[in-house]
């Protein structure tokens, strides 16, 4: 039998970014169903401050990227 | 009585035999068990619902440590079992009330589940980012006069010209965006930009200039790798970064016919 272990991704850049990659994937990805008990996270309302900071990804072009 | 706690599942599968997950650890450090149905199985785990009910996870994902926390043991497990077969990584926080509801869940949505997992089967998703030197995308455009503005009529002009040179960058952004992505999505089964992240968050002082991710053959990563370093090596202004390969969590509503 093969053990499954967690594994890192084979390439990690930076932790800081890596943590919004993978929130962006975890948290906007996957198949959506709608559990029985928490409904999808897509109907959070994220309202906290530095959650939002980090989870938003922001359009570069559109708003606070241009310095 | 089942009240107090709630079945969170990770992933889809097909069947497969349960003693695969055996020795692996999820969300709130408890085992992870297979439940299946319908030739499926769903990689599954306990939580209180002190902690994970509806009400007290809203509370808890603002609390942005224990948000990564449980967000890096809902991918690990799902990376884990992703390690030797398809699967179909589960939106984060999707909790039933006991597995009998979750293998309902397997036998009603069976057709989607087969369909979407024929789709990224032999396949893994990847993250390219490219970054570029705001510099280097405004020399693209006309260079704006230097030197003080000594009349009012100078003054707008030279406004003018910052103007144009502002979003003449935007548009070599974009226009740079839309050739890397169409250069690596040749090597790849699907892909997407999606928004750049915001320099705060990315760190980096150069702009974001594509934010893509792409579902890969796995034969195709050796090229698909390649072509980010050659994208990157053909463009000194441009560095790339590379993430993968990751569960397909972009690529499960995919329509591929």
């Amino acid at each position: 039998m093969t053990e499954l272990q967690p594994r890192p991704p084979a390439h990690v850049p930076d932790d800081r970014v890596s943590l919004v990659d993978l929130l962006d994937r975890v948290l906007a990805g996957g198949v959506v169903i709608s559990g029985e008990v928490t409904l999808s996270i897509a109907e959070v309302d994220l309202v906290h401050i530095s959650l939002r900071a980090l989870v938003t990804s922001v359009s570069a072009l559109a708003e606070g990227n241009h310095p | 009585m089942t009240d107090d706690v709630g079945t969170w599942l990770y992933a889809v599968a097909e069947e497969f035999p349960g003693d695969r997950l055996d020795g692996l650890t999820g969300i709130g450090g408890r085992p992870v068990r297979a439940v299946a149905a319908a030739g499926l199985t769903a990689v599954a785990g306990t939580v209180d619902l002190a902690e994970f009910g509806a009400e007290a996870i809203h509370k808890n994902m603002e609390d942005l440590d224990w948000l990564a926390a449980n967000a890096r043991t809902h991918d690990a497990v799902v990376r884990a079992v992703a390690d030797d077969r398809a699967v179909i990584p589960l939106r984060f926080a999707t909790i039933y009330r006991d597995d009998d509801r979750a293998r309902a869940l397997l036998v009603e949505r069976r057709a989607d589940f087969v369909v979407a997992l024929r789709q990224v089967t032999g396949r893994s998703e990847w993250g390219v980012r490219a970054y570029c030197d705001p510099d280097a995308l405004r020399r693209a455009g006309a260079a704006a006069p230097s030197g003080r503005a000594t009349t009012g009529t100078d003054y707008l002009l030279r406004r003018r010209a910052q103007l144009e040179e502002r979003s003449t960058a935007a548009e070599n952004a974009m226009t740079l965006a839309a050739e890397l992505h169409a250069c690596l999505i040749r090597f790849a089964v699907a892909g997407r930009q999606n928004p750049p992240q915001h320099p705060q968050l990315s760190g980096a002082a150069d702009w974001t200039v594509l934010n893509g991710t792409y579902l890969v053959d796995n034969e195709s990563v050796e090229r698909f790798t390649e072509q980010v370093a050659e994208l990157e090596s053909a463009r000194p202004h441009v560095h790339c970064e590379l993430t993968g390969p990751w569960p397909p969590y972009s690529f499960t509503n995919l329509d591929v016919s």
